[in-house]
């Protein structure tokens, strides 16, 4: 493939805007944040995308590439070209700053609306809590605490396209590896949050999230379990 | 142009056709449950009311309906079952898989019910 024409046509502007197409020489190994980066270096200096670490540590060169979010820079061309074309847009389901960058802060803002934040309580735990490793709290905990909250899976969800509330499953995966850290002390508050509406019951399990995440976490199986905690705890309150 | 936020045509995969299939296959019910409390009520008139009824659905049309409807059922029932299980008992799935099979099960009764109606219609003349 070295050596061959690519084309590259890139989302320019807002949520108004175009796309411009670019061709280049494609190169052996060649990543999609490559591309990127050598047509705001060689022809459209005033591009706007995003990036810092370049080997899949910070999720932050998140674009959506031929209509799916991957991580640039862990994305081969080679991989996802059709026909030698690429298409290049920002994220789905989240405003555009300008070109490929996209505006995070909802996304943030919703994990803080899921109570996605360690509660420590107001007192502190006399002991040091006994977690062990192969316990199914710590197993849950681990199946989706490496999340970086790159925003791949917000983008893939088709129920964040459609309900603007709903909280998405970064969010809902960080509550629900926090319902299952034995010492936090938020449990109520976080159960009734992820409850709400545009909380766990919304989500329609199309299983995007899970496909996409390019952690192989599952989102949906956490929102699965939220699911049964959350009507665990109906229950418990009616009975 | 505005940005398209629109269903990408790449995240077509397994577990939003099951979502679009479930979904559709629901609403196809929800078409059909009217005419049948229609058909049940027409009992209550009395058994020439019901055989009535009953006579007007008796053409290949409806019988062709009926295979749908009996898979639209069986596609619905599968795929509610799988989120179930998905949800309530923490399956892990494969998701093309269990999708294919909650589909094959939907056709296979869609099969089953066709097989029923052909063999209906067969009349039996006694020697």
């Amino acid at each position: 493939m070295t050596g061959t024409e690519l084309t590259v046509r890139i989302w320019r502007g807002q949520e108004d805007g175009e796309f411009q197409t670019y061709r280049l020489a494609t190169r052996a190994a060649q990543t999609v944040l490559d591309v990127v980066t050598e047509i705001q270096r060689g022809q459209e200096p005033d591009l706007a995308y995003r990036y810092a670490c370049r080997v899949g540590m910070c999720g932050s060169c998140a674009m959506t590439v031929n209509g799916a979010p991957r991580w640039t820079c862990r994305t081969r061309v080679s991989a996802v070209a059709r026909k030698g074309i690429l298409k290049l847009q920002p994220l789905r389901n989240l405003p555009v700053v300008k070109d490929l960058v996209v505006d995070m802060t909802t996304f943030f803002v919703k994990w803080q609306k899921a109570k996605g934040v360690f509660e420590p309580g107001s007192v502190p735990l006399a002991d040091f809590a006994i977690v062990k490793p192969n316990s199914a709290e710590r197993r849950a905990v681990d199946a989706g605490v490496e999340c970086i909250g790159c925003g791949i899976c917000y983008s893939a969800c088709d129920v964040v396209a459609w309900d603007r509330d709903y909280l998405g499953p970064a969010a809902l995966n960080r509550a629900w590896t926090l319902v299952n850290d034995v010492r936090d002390r938020g449990q109520t508050e976080r159960l009734a949050a992820v409850a709400a509406v545009g909380g766990c019951h919304s989500c329609h399990t199309h299983m995007s999230c899970t496909r996409l995440c390019p952690k192989n976490l599952a989102p949906t199986y956490a929102i699965g379990g939220l699911k049964r905690a959350s009507a665990r705890a109906a229950l418990k309150v009616t009975t | 142009m505005k940005r398209s936020t629109s269903f990408m045509r790449s995240q077509r995969r397994a577990g939003v056709v099951a979502a679009l299939v479930h979904r559709l296959s629901g609403l196809a019910l929800t078409v059909f449950l009217p005419a049948h409390f229609l058909a049940l009520g027409a009992a209550l008139s009395g058994a020439k009311a019901f055989e009535r009824f009953m006579n007007v659905t008796n053409n290949p049309v409806i019988k062709v309906l009926e295979v749908g409807l009996v898979t639209s059922l069986a596609v619905h029932l599968a795929c509610g079952l799988r989120l179930l299980a998905i949800e309530f008992l923490n399956l892990h799935e494969r998701t093309a898989v269990t999708i294919a099979i909650c589909f094959a099960f939907a056709l296979a009764c869609g099969l089953l019910f066709l097989l029923n109606v052909q063999m209906g219609s067969v009349q039996v003349v006694p020697s």
